[in-house]
């Protein structure tokens, strides 16, 4: 037996339930009496409900109810009632509330019904009559619009610093561009759902599809005036949400009202159209003006954000702050601005602002190399910082450098010929780009219980989720090193509203928060231990301090000599102990204000464009990331890999259409909202980059659901220019752009 | 050992809309007498019905693939079939693949080679697995890639399901 588990490519423990359809998500529990509920949705943008008639859905056999703005039961009145822990500043919208239409395929009904057919028919048959009045949709006709919200979601734009005009007129070398994605949606795999279990004693069992139980509960307390324990809220597992469950959407509160109101157990799936009707990666104009000397110093640099957001919130993402982050610079202006429009509030889709802001900013600084005739990589050393500019700050650790040099050795960078059009493969044209990328690092307090048994078993547990993270596995690694235990004797649990305090499973946050809060739990459960044995007979840890002692297969050890030691099983059957508990908070040191924590990556792409058709194919990526220490191998470099298929996806792919006439996102299907498929994807190779951090958390670990994905389209975009000669701002790249 | 038939009442929507239709379907080889409605799904059917939840819903239109089972041996989307129109046939479903506990090469692959992520598109992307090597058809990587194409996995856990392919399939050149 060998417990030493962290930095091994340790499969999931999850895995055998998801690979034999025993795993459940949240749609896939059920109950006696179950009921099947279906949305109706508002076929305009903007206006009022003139009248709903339900009759004819209400006279067919087997349909129960048909909720509305006109019988929907009591609500709350405050708008903090209805805000959760990732609300932006303003007032969230609220199901059913009124007759009010604020967006295009907003909830107007619910239809519960015996089974699921029959509510989704009777759906169709609910007749709306409405008052329309003229939408705004369209970001770029309404920019001069834009303004600056009274509260930023996330942190003010930075501050200028010197003179960044005067710095860019006497650049040598200069950009200056403007840039453009659209909006996008999440679409994880598995649609929103929520499965009410009506329980015999009034109280409910919610099972929910979201990236935090804790939030959710919260949410539905708030609205429908409920105890802790009037709602259990149960997600063990999410099929995918990228952030698309920071929130709670309206398919919780449709489901809690009509059990409640039905005193039944109540189910409601989103169809994967009502998916683009709650939340999207806000699109985004972005200005760029970049100046530098002949050799390539950056002297002045610009960035400005103009962004769409709803009428009812200011949704803000850190869209301005990475050229901060990357690159020394003493001129330097910034802004970020919002413009209001008739759609649901934007919701933070993975790395929100980080693939958005970098994708301006890494495009520019390629063609600020351009104009400087310096290579791409060379301008980026050149700028290097070792300090955060927004916090003028030092990195807890910053191992960026080592990251171009791995990525680009392993890609073959040395041998491109910056000459764009000038590498070929037959009919293709092939290109080389690259970009840099950051992502934040961050600890947030959280919580965790830890239980031992006399047979030597772990339990540990905390309210957090796996949304295909590996949450489930890197715990159960860590709680297993940590006390010397073989993994198959350590359980984690997670997603259940009755665990201790977890913070949001996003902000790639949750290794580095509950990740700490399982090591200290089990230190002091290790404490414990420590403490029971010093009074065996003939214990060699009579005077041992815990930091003398080590946890490992299966027994505690005295450092300086290992051959003295008990297994941990004996301790608890010697101490006649049934059952060790200890429960802990864990908060970021105060060491840790004075840093800034990020992960940083260098990708490297090759991509191939058809001459005549102008398809284009990313044939090869290299990734050199640099994230602290790496608790689990295989899993890490899924993370990495997930990244990079969605950065694919940014890049050439994903697009959500708004027929402005309509006011409503028209491609709301996966037939026509293009995601990556297995032929789009090729050669992706991922290099984990050494770094040291014993500042940013107690593991060492950055967290690495995000930063994957950052750099990823810039690169692309300076691989298409490189290949056609055509520089395109405006994402996704289709082949209409470049031919 | 088989399990003997038995008449399971469904109940799907009752009355005036369409009456039931009574079938035979065997899943997993065990026979099932059902009566269904007519626009009951085999997806449905399945899930909300027979409360086999392994066989996922990531569409409803036949534009994903989570819905991926084996229908005398050939992978279809269960949302888009009807049950009413697979009387007799024998269907296979992510349930219906490990043996006695023993898990199926493909499974084992898809779990050594992390060939998934939160594992919603996992029992769809295994049952096409299988499906794709039963067909035969796929020669090199590309070939795989292509033909495994209508499963999307939205956490991009590509590469590694075409690794777990490979192993199982075995050498695979590209062309
Ligand atoms: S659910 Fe059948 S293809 Fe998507
Ligand atoms: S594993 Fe999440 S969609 Fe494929």
């Amino acid at each position: 037996m060998n417990t030493n588990y962290i930095g091994k490519g340790t499969s999931r423990v999850d895995g055998r339930e998801k690979v034999t359809g025993q795993a459940k998500y949240a749609a896939e529990f059920t109950a006696e009496g179950m009921t099947h509920a279906f949305v109706v949705s508002s076929r305009i943008a903007k206006g009022k409900i003139k009248s709903i008639d339900a009759s004819a859905a209400l006279e067919l056999e087997g349909v129960l109810d048909v909720f509305t703005h006109k019988n929907r039961p009591k609500l709350a009145w405050y708008d903090k009632s209805y805000q959760d822990e990732d609300s932006p500043p303003g007032s969230p919208f609220r199901p059913l509330y009124d007759s009010e239409i604020q967006f295009s395929m907003q909830p107007i009904a619910l239809v519960v019904a015996e089974t699921f057919e029959l509510a989704r028919y009777g759906a169709s048959l609910v007749q709306v009559e409405y008052e329309e009045e003229s939408h705004t949709t369209n970001l770029k006709a309404n920019r001069e619009k834009a303004y600056n919200p009274k509260k930023y979601k996330s942190g003010e734009p930075p501050k200028s610093r010197g003179n960044m005009e005067e710095a860019f007129a006497g650049a040598a070398a200069k950009v200056d561009q403007e840039y453009f994605h659209t909006s996008e949606h999440h679409n994880p795999m598995e649609m929103h759902a929520s499965t009410v279990v009506w329980e015999d004693d009034g109280t409910m069992t919610i099972y929910d599809k979201t990236q935090s139980v804790k939030n959710s509960q919260n949410y539905i307390k708030k609205i429908f005036d409920l105890s802790t324990k009037d709602a259990r809220v149960i997600s063990p597992f999410v099929g995918g949400a990228f952030g698309s469950g920071l929130r709670p959407q309206y398919q919780l509160f449709l489901a809690v009202m009509a059990a409640l109101a039905l005193e039944r157990s109540v189910k409601l799936v989103l169809t994967r159209q009502q998916m683009f009707s709650f939340g999207h990666r806000p699109a985004t104009i972005q200005h760029l003006q970049l100046g530098a000397s002949k050799d390539g110093n950056l002297l002045a640099a610009k960035h400005e954000a103009f962004a769409e957001t709803s009428r009812f919130e200011d949704y803000a993402e850190n869209v301005v702050v990475w050229q901060n982050t990357l690159y020394k610079c003493d001129n330097v202006a910034f802004d970020y601005k919002l413009v209001g429009l008739d759609v649901y509030t934007p919701l933070d889709m993975r790395a929100p602002g980080g693939v958005t802001g970098m994708y301006a900013l890494e495009s520019a600084m390629d063609e600020l190399a351009v104009a400087a005739g310096i290579d791409p990589v060379e301008l980026r050393l050149k700028n290097y910082t070792e300090k955060d500019q927004n916090e003028d700050a030092p990195f807890t650790s910053k191992e960026l450098k080592e990251c171009y040099r791995q990525a680009a050795e392993k890609f073959g960078w040395e041998k491109r010929n910056p000459e764009p059009r000038s590498m070929r493969d037959g009919h293709k044209l092939v290109g080389w780009g690259m970009a840099s990328a950051a992502w934040e690092a961050t600890q947030q307090e959280a919580s965790a219980k830890a239980q031992l048994t006399a047979d030597g078993k772990l339990i540990v547990s905390s309210a957090t989720a796996d949304i295909g993270t590996g949450t489930y596995t890197v715990m159960t690694q860590l709680a297993a090193e940590t006390l010397g235990l073989p993994l198959e004797d350590v359980t984690f649990k997670l997603g259940d509203s009755t665990l201790p305090y977890a913070p949001l499973e996003g902000g790639s946050w949750t290794v580095s928060s509950v990740g700490s809060a399982v090591k200290k739990v089990c230190d002091a459960i290790g404490e414990r231990l420590l403490k029971f044995s010093r009074k065996l007979p003939g214990s060699p840890f009579a005077l041992a301090g815990l930091e003398e002692v080590k946890f490992e297969n299966g027994m505690m050890k005295l450092k300086s000599d290992p051959s003295k030691g008990f297994y941990i099983k004996d301790i608890m059957q010697q101490r006649e102990l049934d059952v060790i508990e200890e429960e802990v908070t864990s908060k970021p040191a105060s060491e840790q204000k004075n840093y800034a924590p990020y992960a940083h990556a260098a990708v490297f792409v090759e991509v191939k464009v058809d001459e005549d058709f102008g398809t284009i194919t990313v044939s090869r990526v290299v990734s050199g990331v640099a994230a602290g220490r790496v608790i689990n191998t295989k899993t890490s470099r899924s993370q990495i890999l997930g990244g990079i298929v969605w950065g694919i996806g940014m890049a050439l792919e994903e697009e959500s259409f708004m027929d402005n006439t309509f006011g409503r996102f028209m491609n709301h299907n996966l037939a026509e909202y293009h995601v990556p498929v297995n032929a789009d994807v090729h050669d992706i190779e991922v290099i984990f980059v050494e770094e040291h951090d014993e500042i940013v958390n107690p593991i060492g670990a950055k967290g690495l659901g995000e930063i994957g994905i950052v750099g990823v389209a810039a690169a692309i975009a300076n691989a298409v220019y490189h290949a056609t000669g055509k520089r395109v701002r405006d994402l996704p790249i289709t082949l209409d752009k470049v031919m | 050992m088989k399990d003997k038939p038995q008449t399971e009442s469904v109940e799907t929507a009752a009355r005036p809309l369409a009456p039931k239709s009574s079938i035979i379907l065997k899943i997993n080889d065990t026979e099932h007498k059902l009566e269904v409605a007519p626009w009951t799904s085999v997806l449905d059917l399945l899930r909300e019905y027979l409360h086999m939840t392994g066989t996922k819903k990531g569409c409803d239109h036949g534009q994903c693939g989570a819905c991926t089972v084996l229908v005398d041996g050939t992978r279809v989307n269960s949302c888009l079939t009807l049950a009413v129109m697979k009387d007799g046939s024998e269907i296979t479903t992510i349930e219906g693949l490990a043996k006695d506990g023993e898990l199926h090469p493909m499974q084992q692959a898809f779990i050594d080679n992390d060939a998934f992520q939160c594992g919603y598109c996992t029992p769809g992307q295994i049952c096409s697995a299988v499906g794709l090597l039963q067909e035969g058809k796929a020669k090199s990587i590309d070939d795989i890639r292509d033909l495994m194409s209508g499963n999307i996995c939205r956490c991009g856990a590509y590469n590694n399901i075409l690794a777990a392919i490979q192993q199982v399939k075995g050498g695979v050149q590209n062309a």
